[in-house]
């Protein structure tokens, strides 16, 4: 019992790794005002909402089992405070400062017509700290992290995340960067 | 700018009622015991006499460039300070005396402020007990502030009139960025969704008007309503004051009544009549017009162009534009300086004006077809209306009143040729 | 636009709106985008200079203009009365 709440805990990490990087590029994407060829900005914004909340939804998967299981050791306290844990207290503190992270990232988000701009776009920065971290913690904490699929994928992410905060710093990352530099004029044509 | 007054200080009104210039009755710089001589002390009113309907009677329209009904702002206020009855306490309300003066053509306020300052702190004491006002404030360049703080000490009954430093910006005396400014610091125009008079300063009910305004209700208060209109016409009642500058002898500010011909005004402020080739009215955000025959109509004359004969005169500018010299190249330079003072928060206002700023720089320089005409037409409409204040709106104007009344120069320019060199561009 | 006139106007706060064009694509017939990507009241739209601020809007597009509210990642957006 122990070991299928273990594994089913695993993979939900693994899952949330995946739909975390695929929130931060999509937030990325939406950011800079472009459409892709199939989906148009609404698509977008809306599919960047969805895997965010479906990133909560396994990170619930990721952490309840854990709870359960006598082995792991982990309670509430560990979930929300981090590096209290038992079990290499560092990396999985990584991981709780990313979930706190997350859980502020999210509330703030689906509470921003309250909050207000400035206290939604302050939080939502923390989106940028809160990936790496995330990954930190599932390389340093995961059992099997150090084989060669494992590694490749977090190469593949980091990658992925990496290009996408290069492009989202360079000069020409909004839509409407070039237009706005005073460049030709652009018909945006029906939408 | 000097701070010149043209019109003769009148010396010991009889009946302490000035007959001759109204608002600089009591003489240059006129401390508090001039200012009483001249006016008089504030009657105390009988219980049936109320400020709002005086200024409802007067017909008062406000002195900054909006024209907006003096009377009308008075009422919004006072029905926002009571509490309705499913509406939470509105707060004390709030009385701001603008004299920021962002326009770079206008010094009307600036002399006021120096001669009479305590025509605007009794209009604003005049208001705030009508309105059981809470917070009075005066706001105003940094040159203006020894003056006015010196003038406040002279009296015991405003010694609570606060005064703010306004920042030296063309959008920094918009009403919204003054409130703005008393929140934050920082004079930036807002998305004004409902009045100030619903919700300004800390959701409280606030009331913006130009120092001038109040200058003008102060005495509205002492004499009423019909003595207000003995000056003026019907549309049009009452005086206001006019900075007029470009080419002419010397720039002043006149104190004019309401309708008067904007060849009259000119012909006191000593220039010629065959001298002027234009006069732009109103300001950075007026219309260019020819004077013959146009009369400097009321804030509220509906659509008041010149087409009707009447021009709104706006911050109360009169520009004059020598005959010879290019309305094109002049207008350009305005356009440009105004992109400038964008507050760089709208898209459209940030990134339209600088477009048409370049637009009419062209037109000016004759580089461009008539496709030049067309595009400035395309970017006016552009701008006008995207903003949270009337910055593009007054660019439009502006704009479009120069392609109107130089339609000749524009002519001129796109053949390559200009009326101010004499020759080719 | 109907006869009968605007059932709401979607208000643009231009202080906030920074063109990201959500808004141009859930009301293609209300909203095109200017040369710097703002949403642009169609042209049919705007017979008060107000109105380029205020964009009028039939009943049919009160439902996508209520989805462009929630969505605008800026909080530019807010439908006031006709
Ligand atoms: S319209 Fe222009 S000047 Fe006015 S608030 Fe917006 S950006 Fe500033
Ligand atoms: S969705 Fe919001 S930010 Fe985007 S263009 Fe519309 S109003 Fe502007």
């Amino acid at each position: 019992m122990d070991d299928a709440l273990w594994a089913f805990a695993r993979v939900s990490g693994l899952v949330d790794m995946v739909l975390l990087t695929g929130s931060v590029l999509l937030g990325i994407l939406t950011r800079s005002g472009r459409p892709l060829p199939a989906l148009p900005r609404v698509s977008l914004m809306l599919l960047h909402r969805n895997i965010s909340l479906l990133a909560v939804v396994f990170l619930v998967f990721h952490v309840a089992p854990l709870l359960l299981d006598a082995y792991a050791r982990v309670n509430l306290v560990d979930v929300v405070v981090p590096f209290l844990g038992s079990y290499k207290a560092f990396w999985q503190g990584l991981g709780t400062v990313a979930l706190d992270l997350m859980a502020a990232v999210v509330a703030t988000g689906l509470l921003r017509h309250r909050l207000g701009r400035r206290t939604f776009r302050a939080v939502h920065w923390l989106s940028y700290a809160m990936w790496p971290l995330a990954l930190a913690h599932s390389v340093g904490n995961g059992t099997d992290a150090t084989s060669a699929p494992a590694v490749a994928a977090a190469v593949v992410l980091c990658v992925a995340v990496l290009a996408a905060a290069a492009w989202r710093v360079s000069a020409g990352f909004l839509e409407t960067a070039d237009a706005r530099r005073g460049g030709a004029r652009r018909d945006w044509g029906r939408p | 700018m000097s701070a010149a007054i043209a019109t003769e200080p009148l010396a010991g009104a009889p009946s302490g009622r000035p007959a001759g210039s109204r608002l600089f009755a009591a003489g240059a710089a006129a401390g508090h015991a001039a200012h009483l001589a001249a006016y008089g002390p504030v009657p105390r009113h009988g219980r049936d006499w109320s400020l709002a309907q005086e200024l409802e009677a007067s017909g008062l329209t406000g002195r900054g460039g909006a024209g907006f009904s003096a009377w009308r702002k008075f009422a919004a206020v006072d029905r926002a300070r009571r509490p309705a009855r499913y509406a939470g306490r509105a707060g004390r309300s709030v009385l701001i005396a603008n004299g920021a003066e962002g326009e770079p053509l206008s010094f009307k306020d600036a002399t006021l402020l120096h001669n009479a300052p305590h025509l605007v702190i009794d209009g604003l004491l005049a208001a705030a007990e009508a309105l059981g006002a809470g917070s009075l404030f005066i706001y105003a360049g940094a040159a203006r502030l020894p003056a006015l703080a010196a003038a406040l000490a002279e009296r015991s009954d405003a010694r609570h009139i606060a005064l703010l430093e306004a920042p030296d910006a063309f959008v920094a005396g918009q009403s919204s960025a003054v409130v703005s400014f008393l929140e934050t610091g920082r004079a930036l125009p807002r998305d004004v969704a409902g009045r100030l008079a619903d919700g300004g300063f800390q959701g409280r009910p606030t009331l913006v008007h130009n120092v001038e305004t109040w200058a003008h209700i102060a005495l509205v208060a002492r004499y009423g309503a019909g003595w207000f209109r003995a000056e003026g016409t019907a549309e049009d009642p009452g005086t206001r004051l006019v900075s007029v500058t470009g080419d002419v002898p010397s720039e002043v500010v006149l104190e004019v009544p309401g309708g008067s011909r904007l060849d009259g005004v000119l012909a006191s402020a000593g220039v010629a009549g065959d001298a002027v080739s234009a006069v732009l009215v109103g300001g950075y955000h007026g219309r260019w017009v020819r004077p013959s025959g146009v009369v400097l109509g009321g804030g509220g004359v509906p659509g008041g162009g010149p087409e009707s004969g009447s021009v709104r005169p706006g911050a109360g500018v009169v520009h004059v534009l020598a005959r010879g010299r290019c309305g094109l190249a002049a207008t350009a330079r305005m356009v440009e300086y105004l992109a400038g003072q964008s507050a760089r928060q709208c898209g459209p206002c940030m990134f339209g004006l600088p477009a048409l700023a370049g637009a009419m720089e062209r037109l000016a320089a004759g580089r461009g077809g008539p496709e030049l005409v067309r595009e400035v037409g395309r970017l006016s409409g552009l701008v006008a209306g995207r903003g949270a204040c009337h910055h593009p709106d007054g660019t439009v104007q502006l704009v479009g009143s120069a392609l109107e009344t130089f339609a000749d120069d524009v002519r001129w320019h796109l053949a390559g040729q200009c009326q101010e060199t004499g020759g080719a561009l | 636009m109907s006869v009968a006139g605007p059932a709401a106007r979607l208000h643009i706060d231009w202080t906030m709106c920074d063109g990201r064009g959500l808004c141009t694509e859930l009301l293609p017939e209300a909203l095109t985008r200017d040369d710097w990507g703002y949403p642009l009241a169609a042209p049919g739209r705007v017979r008060a200079r107000a109105d380029a601020s205020n964009v009028p809007l039939t009943g049919a597009e009160l439902g996508a203009a209520v989805d462009a509210v929630k969505l605008c990642p800026l909080l530019a957006l807010r439908i006031t009365g006709p």
